[in-house]
């Protein structure tokens, strides 16, 4: 069991890594290198001893290595993924395919441009802090008003790389930028009227074919795909109730 | 103030982030190159927690006031970037219990507010709690997103002109006899190496100080100090829970989102790029994070990494934890005769902006200028910005 910490037997696992450097690998290629893995080595520790041992120039992104900066996201094996969490042997191959995301434009080997991402999710409008639902029945220290985390959506763009319709329309806000909209929305961080007027038009709540991709790949329990859902939901009963206010 | 002055900051963790916004706040030029990604190096991935300087309250004091300090100030000028749910220090032995009068006395000198609680209240504070508590003092902790955090400085310093560059790793220094005029550095986006002249070079390389360097022939002594990191899922606790006694390994559980965070161990090591993940100091982990929350010790596992302090070996016999917490900021002329270059290390994340008002002082020394800083009233704008 490696599940709490025990590291068990290697097995070696080539790592086939698309290689994109503008004007200098140029078109992107395919290198392949070799690690043992234990069973918790994730494909960021691989990336970390390849760059430390046979390649420096690979570039990737990474920070926290917990799940919770949203920097590592790319595909293992066709799949996104957070490398910081992907097991090389959960994959259950010999070779594992590591490419950068889909949804985002390549800057270099496996680092894409997060701009249009933040562009489509600070409009949103959600807190980076929310109340924390744990432990309900936990009182509170004197100057304490409220127990808060962070909200759970970690901005890693693995919905949008996902998501079918995101992928063949560049200006949709897409599942996390409408999932944290929804957030807004519940929290009362942000005015109804504000949200929908973000949400409601073709690049936005109602471009979603309901493909739920987006919910299956979220390393972070937000369930883009259910909140989006819930977002219409909201969205059809704002409209009546205003439609009769009128009347 | 608009000075003609460049300088470049190597390394973009959160002392090179909070260098920038507080160097183009003063006027200079300023251009920042970091290898990989922002924060890639110890910043982003340390253990998350705001120290209030509890921590340090008996062992090294100078660290502790700086801590609960810095707390406050970040608290000011980062609205809405914390879980601010304050910490506890609990005693589960009696030799905890035993802590409680120095520890007590060391948070007084150092001006850190504490709260003794009961057992009975501790547990009505914390449901998951080892029901051995004895008692706890609440202090102002907080959980920080190490990656957020830093992103608003470096998302502030860029609206205010400074030119931020990832993906670029400095691989050389220029010297011109005797001083530092600038930098070699290599774009790994491009596979292109080009020079980057400057008035004033600063390595706030961190671990990696020593390696940075040595490119220039200058020595500092930091000695590259990893620790091991568990984060399980379920968040057990909302508050910051450290164990009441003195510094020793797996004796914090920083809660954050929906994980329960364990740390941490110290070794050392030669190379900043191989720290490895030891296996027992990840077992370590569940075995004494368990004896604050029983339940992590079945928690699922979610990730183990290591991140490496740098610490600063200037006595030369300290060892791990022995080492001093707090920053120094090395002008290479004075130590080794060499101009232009100065060397920001030690520190931590909670201690950012003062490393860097520290280092902005001293650039300034340098260039015969009197800029006040600016940094403790400055609002930062929100993380995304940095896109925009
Ligand atoms: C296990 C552990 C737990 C910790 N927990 C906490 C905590 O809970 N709270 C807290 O406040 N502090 C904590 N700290 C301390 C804190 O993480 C560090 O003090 C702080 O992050 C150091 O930041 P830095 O910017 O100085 O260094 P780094 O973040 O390491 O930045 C240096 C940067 O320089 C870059 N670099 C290196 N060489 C080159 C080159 N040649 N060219 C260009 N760039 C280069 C690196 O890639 C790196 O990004 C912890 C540290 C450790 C090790
Ligand atoms: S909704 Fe989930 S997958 Fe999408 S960006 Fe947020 S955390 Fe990532």
């Amino acid at each position: 069991m490696n599940q709490h910490g025990r590291f068990g037997p290697t097995r070696p696992i080539t790592l086939k890594i698309l290689r994109y450097k503008p004007g200098f690998i140029d078109p992107p290629r395919y290198d392949t290198f070799q690690v043992q893995a234990d069973p918790l080595m994730t494909v960021l520790d691989a990336l970390e001893e390849i760059k430390a041992t046979a390649d420096s120039t690979l570039l990737y992104r990474h920070s926290c290595h917990h799940a919770s900066c949203g920097t590592c996201g790319m595909k293992v094996n066709g799949r996104e993924q957070l490398a910081c969490v992907a097991r090389l042997v959960d994959e259950g191959t010999d070779e594992v395919v590591v490419e950068p995301l889909g949804s985002a434009p390549l800057v270099a080997d496996l680092v894409v441009d997060m701009t249009p991402f933040a562009l489509h999710m600070a409009p949103s409008g959600m807190a980076l802090v929310r109340d924390s639902e744990f432990m309900p029945e936990a009182e509170r220290p004197a100057g304490v008003e409220r127990y808060t985390r962070y909200e759970d959506c970690i901005e890693c763009n693995i919905c949008l790389s996902a998501c079918p319709v995101a992928n063949t329309n560049p200006g949709f806000i897409g599942p996390a930028g409408l999932a944290a909209a929804y957030r807004a929305l519940v929290t009362g961080e942000r005015p109804a009227a504000e949200v929908f007027a973000y949400v409601d038009h073709d690049d936005g709540v109602w471009r979603c074919h309901s493909a739920m991709e987006c919910s299956a790949v979220c390393p972070s329990d937000v369930q883009p795909g259910h909140k989006i859902m819930a977002l219409r939901r909201e969205l059809v009963a704002y409209k009546v109730k205003r439609f009769f206010k009128r009347g | 103030m608009r000075t003609t002055y460049h300088v470049v900051v190597i390394g973009g963790g959160s002392t090179g982030a909070a260098l920038v916004h507080d160097l183009v706040l003063r006027g200079f030029k300023v251009t920042l190159v970091e290898r990989g990604e922002l924060t890639s190096g110890t910043a982003g991935r340390h253990h998350g927690l705001l120290h209030s300087g509890g921590r340090y309250a008996v062992n090294d004091q100078e660290s502790a006031i700086e801590c609960i300090e810095e707390n406050i100030i970040l608290r000011k000028i980062a609205p809405g970037s914390f879980e601010e749910n304050d910490g506890l220090f609990v005693a589960i032995t009696d030799e905890d219990v035993a802590y409680l009068d120095k520890f007590l006395a060391g948070c007084e000198t150092c001006h850190i507010p504490t709260r003794v609680l009961t057992a009975a209240q501790v547990k009505r504070l914390e449901p998951h709690i080892n029901p051995q508590v004895k008692l706890a003092v609440q202090v102002p902790d907080a959980t920080m997103d190490c990656w957020r955090l830093p992103m608003r400085f470096f998302a502030t310093a860029k609206h205010n002109g400074a030119d931020i560059r990832p993906y670029n790793e400095v691989i050389g220094m220029l010297i011109t006899a005797g001083t530092v005029t600038g930098v070699r550095v290599r774009s790994h986006v491009t596979g292109q190496e080009y020079d980057l002249k400057a008035d004033i070079v600063v390595n706030a390389t961190g671990a990696w100080a020593e390696k940075v360097s040595e490119m220039a022939h200058a020595r500092v002594p930091v000695k590259p100090t990893p620790g091991v990191m568990v984060a399980v899922r379920g968040r057990w606790c909302n508050m910051v829970i450290n164990r009441l006694n003195k510094p020793s390994d797996g004796d914090i559980i920083v809660p954050q989102r929906g994980l329960s965070v364990i740390g941490t161990t110290s070794w050392t090591v030669e190379d900043p790029d191989r720290l490895g993940l030891p296996e027992d100091h990840v077992r370590r982990m569940f075995e004494k994070g368990g004896e604050l929350i029983p339940a992590v010790k079945h928690a699922p596992m979610r990730a183990a990494w290591a991140a490496a302090r740098p610490l600063i070996a200037e006595g030369g016999a300290q060892e791990g934890r022995e080492l001093p917490r707090t920053f120094k900021c090395f002008d290479h002329k004075v130590r080794d005769g060499i101009e232009g270059l100065v060397t920001i290390s030690g520190g931590k994340g909670t201690t950012m902006r003062a490393m860097a008002e520290a280092t902005a002082n001293v650039v300034c020394d340098k260039l015969g200028l009197d800029i006040p800083c600016r940094t403790k009233e400055v609002v930062l704008l929100p993380y995304w910005a940095y896109y925009q």
